[in-house]
């Protein structure tokens, strides 16, 4: 293992290794400082909504909408994908026992595009919101920097499908051969379905990106209503890749929920079968239910029905997934370390945002939450509230495993504590908003209505916990990193039992090009 | 593995919950989505950022529109530049504004009153403030 604090090395060494850990660390540094970065942007948008009132905070609403764009696109392609990834990478040849990824080289490639596909996002700034709807996206949003949006986006995109090949091929080729998939563990499980369902779903948007940027250059009208496209036909692309995202982004978290959860309760998982079963479910499902997102587009009653069922049919394995982590937790003597926290949040926030998208495909209710800030507060409660909270404690199970050293348990809980309040006070808030019929991407909203001037406010202070979490929780990351208490490698949990990982494994064996 | 039981009646119990939403949901929209045969169609033009309304006598308006309580009104839908949603926020009238397209929404006031309407799919630079308001006033007057 790496351990880089322990035995320094340069970090130009880390930086060029092609190694499984090196890479994976770069991954998860680099996708952790775009989660701060973009959380930024958060607390500018809602500190600004504090006040109704133009420039407030934020001067004019382009300036807005560009920072909405910016920590949507961030968020989801920057922080979720790549932590995701960096976890995969350090932990799924060890669990497959295999040396390395099946493809080093690849794998430090499909890396080395994020921070270049990041810094055209940031550097653009562009206001076509994370989305892009055609035609807005096309005629009207001002170059170059929706151009470089659509560039950084295709550059992830296709970093992505990198790294989801080299996962798909070390799971499924480069396994032990004494180990049978179905006795994979389930994290890697759950990265070999998001690899899978990555390579299937992200085609798409890449071919949607391309025409759009021909549409933007006038050369074509795929999506341009006055050259006789359809802007439709983007909202298809775009979302048959970002349905299926959605469970891209969500199932490492539940993955890493497998992993930490039957450690903490001491108590081997219910059922790895039910396990592997779900996952493969929302795998083949997730592709299944695009179109309940575009319900008002004019969309017709029989497309609307079969989409709703489609929707609905994701709960039934969502639930088998808490199911066993309820089953695992049961009658366990469960210790309540950081990690555990957070995955124990996690799931109590997944199933009320799991609710949530219940009422929200049930097709009368979508034309009252469609479009308002209901949807903020549902996503974000998805976001926040299971993969921020599933990332956050994998981030403090593995600190030992990066760092040699302790992270503080008393500062965790701070942590935890603010982090559970904050999520809960700003999304809850903003699902209330949403039944109240504020518009979502809105830079401004009008005093007529008090309530909407108290709920913001109540948002916006809930929004200020969580940030309070956050930068409690980076302090953490640097603090003690370096001056932590040096963590008793074999069982830094207490657990009983061996820490699993082995972490006494050599140097990286191939530092070099 | 094994533990059976227990898995499945609980993926019953969800499975049925799902089921009953989903049926009212689709007995719900049925009913919605039934458009009177007397309704009286009203055009509704979104663009960057306003709203504009054409009744079906011709007359026109722009931002502010008056209906009169106690008809049925379907709202036929255009866009001229780039997708907006019309929304009625009060009277859950939401239905996109695709340009290329004609979308259909309708409903029926019963209470008089003034109530805002919005847009509420993101248009742009002015979209926060693409606001107007549907005013409901008494069939006599």
């Amino acid at each position: 293992m790496v351990l880089e604090l322990q035995k320094p090395r340069p970090v130009w060494q880390i930086m060029f290794s092609t190694h499984h850990t090196d890479v994976g660390y770069l991954y998860t540094v680099t996708s952790l400082a775009f989660l701060f970065m973009a959380g930024v942007l958060a607390m500018i948008i809602r500190t600004h909504l504090f006040f109704p009132g133009e420039g407030v905070l934020i001067s004019d609403s382009v300036t807005s909408n560009r920072i909405f764009t910016v920590h949507g696109s961030t968020m989801l392609f920057l922080f979720a994908l790549p932590f995701a990834a960096g976890i995969g990478n350090y932990l799924v040849p060890i669990m497959v026992r295999y040396k390395d990824m099946a493809y080093p080289k690849l794998n430090a490639v499909a890396f080395w595009m994020v921070p270049v596909g990041g810094a055209l996002v940031w550097l653009g700034f562009s206001d076509t919101t994370w989305v892009a709807y055609a035609p807005y996206s096309i005629i009207r949003a001002p170059g170059p920097a929706a151009d470089m949006w659509i560039f950084g986006m295709k550059i992830l995109g296709i970093s992505s499908i990198l790294s989801s090949i080299n996962f798909i091929v070390t799971i499924l080729k480069c396994k032990h051969p004494d180990l049978p998939l179905r006795r994979v563990p389930l994290f890697a499980w759950s990265m070999l379905t998001v690899s899978l369902m990555t390579v299937v779903a992200m085609p798409t948007f890449a071919a949607a990106l391309v025409m759009m940027l021909t549409d933007r250059l006038g050369v074509s009208g795929f999506f341009n209503p006055a050259m006789g496209g359809d802007p439709i036909a983007y909202l298809h692309l775009f979302w048959f890749t970002f349905h299926p995202e959605v469970y891209i982004f969500l199932l490492p978290a539940i993955g890493m929920m497998y992993e930490i959860i039957p450690r903490f309760s001491r108590k081997p998982l219910f059922s790895q079968g039910s396990g592997v079963f779900a996952f493969v479910m929302l795998g083949l499902i997730g592709f299944a239910s695009w179109g309940h997102h575009m319900f008002s587009t004019g969309m017709d009653f029989t497309t609307k029905t079969v989409f709703m069922i489609g929707t609905l049919a994701a709960v039934p394995a969502s639930g088998m997934h808490v199911f066993n982590f309820l089953a695992t937790m049961w009658g366990a003597r469960i210790r309540f370390d950081a990690p555990m926290k957070f995955m124990v949040g996690g799931i109590a926030l997944f199933f009320s945002a799991g609710a949530g998208g219940v009422l929200n495909t049930a097709m009368p209710l979508d034309f009252i939450t469609h479009g308002t800030y209901w949807v903020v507060g549902h996503m974000h409660l998805f976001l926040t509230g299971t993969i921020a909270f599933g990332f956050v404690g994998m981030m403090y199970y593995i600190f030992p495993l990066f760092t040699g050293r302790m992270y503080s348990e008393k500062w965790a809980s701070v942590q935890f504590i603010l982090m559970m309040w904050g999520t809960v006070q700003v999304f809850f808030t903003q699902h209330i908003l949403g039944l109240e019929g504020m518009a979502r991407r809105i830079y401004d909203y009008p005093t007529d209505f008090t309530s909407w001037t108290q709920l913001n406010q109540i948002a916006t202070v809930g929004a200020w916990i969580l940030g309070a979490s956050f930068v409690i929780f980076l302090a953490q990351l640097i603090y003690y990193s370096a001056k932590g208490k040096e963590a008793n490698m074999v069982d830094p949990f207490n657990l009983g039992g061996k820490y699993y990982y082995p972490y006494q494994a050599k140097t990286p064996h191939h530092t070099g090009y | 593995m094994g533990h059976d039981t227990s898995e499945w009646v609980f993926v019953g119990i969800v499975i049925a919950i799902l089921i009953y939403v989903g049926v009212d949901s689709w007995n719900i929209e049925k009913l919605l989505e039934d458009i009177p045969a007397d309704a009286e169609t009203i055009k509704v033009t979104g663009q960057q950022w306003f709203w504009s309304f054409e009744h079906a006598d011709g007359t026109k308006e722009i931002s502010t529109l008056h209906l009169v309580k106690g008809h049925a009104y379907k709202f036929e839908i255009y866009a001229k530049d780039v997708m907006h949603s019309f929304n009625i926020p009060d009277w859950v009238v939401f239905q996109d504004a695709v340009p290329g397209r004609i979308n259909y929404v309708w409903f029926s006031p019963d209470q008089t009153g003034e109530f805002p309407i919005q847009c509420r799919e993101y248009c742009g630079l002015l979209h926060y403030n693409m606001r107007g308001s549907l005013v409901v006033e008494d069939g006599k007057s």
